[in-house]
């Protein structure tokens, strides 16, 4: 177990400082560098100037040597300040991730509480009305653009009917009390719960009707259990197994995903932050968010595989390791 | 009077035949090739309606619905069904070619990797995890933002107009093949140790003739599976980046880049929302709902699993 999780957690490591590598050179690559940025503050600039500015700031070195320092200075502590809001890059996205936490956190409980039981729900009676009528939902969902979704609801919740606010934290000068903050969650958390419970509807779905099929089902059933402790008591914990694996895997999906609701709503969490240092060439910033985001996605798919082999005790940490 | 004759079923007819009892995938399929007929169309159209799609007429902003526009104009006095069927060609476009290089990049490298195992397959398979690991998203955000002539493409080249087409086709690709090289490996590992490749072997084949004529024929059905079910997923993402103004550049339009405009313009004209979107929802369910049908049609157990 102990060992399991340690190759683990160095493989993770090492993805980590390859992508951290990877996202650097990529950043390189974007339109501008700090000096253009200075250019268009300082038009008088000479083209000596520049090249003496590309100079100081380190520019004209490859790549390698530039990852090089900011790698240095990053184990030190120091990941350098964001452009945009001239303040360090952690405290710029700590905030952030909170609010995207929360949304995630809230979204996610949703998307169970009404995945689940729908997919349980249909598994019970496949190939009936009710079964096609779960699958259609659920394939509705997969299927939606997400920020289509969010424009709808915009459109239903805050043009036509004016009930919800259609984007931000908070009231503009508001109390900020957390009533306030909750209104503000409704529209977001609504696009992103539709945007996830088709996928959790399915795997549950497709899960219990494959441990509806198991020889241990027919005994419990054989034995003269009532169908609902058939389902539930028998069926339900083996059929949560895989599910819980793809949910655990699905978070990173889920985190870099809420991009899109979180830009669509004007909600300041991570992705809009992501994508406002991408386009406002704030280079630190998004190299900064991105390794974030890789870590989640890392810890989530380590989460999937302990809660793998915790829930099933079949399964060996060795036998998993390839 | 002959005697009738059973012909033997062969694969194909089996295949269509339980293809075929899945109604809403025929459903999805000859809907899909309507909205690949129309799109392909859309110089007809625009003949027929008289109008150009990239026509702007400012003294005909937002217009209704009438005979001239069937569903009115946009807020640049642009028809509105003109823009969404030319849009259909540039997501469609996308969403096939891209589907189809991610699955020609997952096979090869899935194929390679089960086929040799060893080294390569442990090279492969972290190099595979690593990938799958990535923030997807804002990973291709990036991508999409990157600076083309930096990368050694001439200026014309980076701004030409086919540019933002074919880069999204390829980074979308880059990060899509996963799925395909990690079904293609284990179906290949099994396959490779299987009595008929052994005896290909024996009769001293090549391993490149052995993947093409005995490994690949075999893993067809789950390729085919998956890359169908990718085209759908490669719509939105094609979608969201347009949308997020990374991706298709205007004035070509794609579905998705025809809903950029529509949130700033959502108080006056929320109809324009609405069509771009449910073209790209209704595109993704077929796609996914013909994925769904093949994968039963292809798959010899869901015969097992009795009648539907």
């Amino acid at each position: 177990m102990l060992r399991f999780l340690g190759e683990r957690l160095i493989q993770s490591a090492a993805v980590l400082a390859v992508m951290s590598f990877v996202i650097f050179a990529l950043i390189g690559l974007m339109p501008g560098d700090p000096v253009d940025l200075m250019i268009s503050a300082d038009p008088d600039l000479t083209s000596a100037d520049i090249e003496k500015l590309r100079e100081i700031y380190g520019l004209d070195r490859p790549v390698v040597e530039r990852y090089g320092n900011w790698l240095w200075a990053a184990l030190q502590g120091d990941f350098g300040f964001s452009r945009l809001f001239a303040r360090p890059v952690f405290e710029v996205l700590i905030p952030a991730l909170g609010h995207t936490l929360a949304l995630l956190g809230i979204s996610l409980t949703l998307a169970l509480c009404i995945g689940l039981p729908l997919g349980i729900w249909a598994a019970v009676k496949p190939y009936s009305v009710r079964d096609y009528a779960v699958n259609l939902f659920a394939f509705a969902g997969i299927s939606v653009p997400s920020f289509w979704l969010g424009l709808l609801l915009i459109i239903l919740f805050a043009v036509i009917l004016g009930v919800l606010p259609a984007g931000g934290l908070g009231t503009p000068g508001g109390d900020g009390g957390w009533a306030d903050k909750l209104i503000y969650l409704v529209l977001p958390a609504a696009s992103l719960t539709l945007a996830s419970v088709g996928g959790h509807t399915r795997y549950m779905r497709a899960s219990m009707l494959e441990t509806l099929r198991q020889d241990y089902i027919r005994t419990a059933r054989a034995k003269g259990l009532t169908e609902r402790r058939v389902v539930l008591g028998h069926a339900l914990r083996n059929a949560l197994i895989p599910v819980t694996t793809i949910v655990a895997l699905d978070f990173g999906f889920l985190f870099s995903g809420a991009l899109i609701t979180e830009t669509i709503f004007a909600y300041p969490g991570m992705g809009k932050l992501t994508y406002d240092a991408v386009m406002g060439n704030d280079f630190n910033l998004a190299l900064v968010a991105l390794l974030l985001a890789t870590l989640v996605t890392l810890v989530g798919n380590i989460l999937a595989d302990l809660a793998y082999a915790w829930l099933d005790p079949r399964i060996g940490f060795e036998g998993k390791n390839q | 009077m002959t005697a009738a004759i059973i012909k033997p079923a062969t694969p194909l007819s089996l295949v269509t035949r339980r293809f075929l009892r899945h109604r809403l995938a025929v459903a999805s399929a000859a809907l899909l090739a309507v909205l690949a007929l129309l799109s392909l169309a859309a110089p007809l159209f625009e003949s027929w309606l008289g109008l150009d799609a990239n026509t702007v007429d400012l003294f005909n902003r937002f217009a209704p619905p009438s005979a001239d526009h069937p569903l009115g104009t946009d807020e640049a006095g642009r028809d509105v069904l003109l823009r969404l069927l030319y849009g259909g060609r540039v997501s469609l476009f996308v969403g096939i070619s891209a589907a189809l290089t991610a699955a020609i990049l997952g096979t090869t490298i899935g194929l390679l990797s089960g086929y040799f195992g060893g080294a390569l397959d442990a090279i492969f398979m972290r190099f595979t995890d690593g990938v799958i690991a990535l923030p997807l998203l804002p990973l291709l955000i990036v991508l999409a933002a990157l600076d083309l002539e930096k990368l050694g493409f001439s200026a014309a080249a980076a701004q030409s107009e086919g540019a933002s087409l074919y880069r999204i086709v390829v980074i979308v690709a880059l990060v899509g093949w996963t799925t395909v090289a990690r079904l293609v490996r284990a179906t290949a590992l099994s396959l490779r140790e299987r009595q008929f490749v052994l005896a290909a072997k024996a009769q001293g084949a090549s391993a490149a003739r052995i993947m093409a004529v005995h490994i690949l024929p075999n893993l067809a059905s789950p390729i085919i599976v998956a890359t169908t079910l990718s085209v759908g997923n490669v719509i939105l993402l094609e979608s969201v980046l347009s949308f997020l103004g990374l991706g298709i550049q205007p004035p070509l339009p794609s579905w998705g880049n025809l809903l950029t405009n529509a949130q700033e313009l959502i108080w006056d004209a929320p109809a324009l929302a609405v069509y771009p979107g449910l073209a790209i929802f209704v595109t993704v369910i077929a796609f996914n709902f013909v994925g769904d049908g093949l994968q039963d049609a292809l798959d010899p157990r869901s015969l097992e699993r009795g009648k539907r």
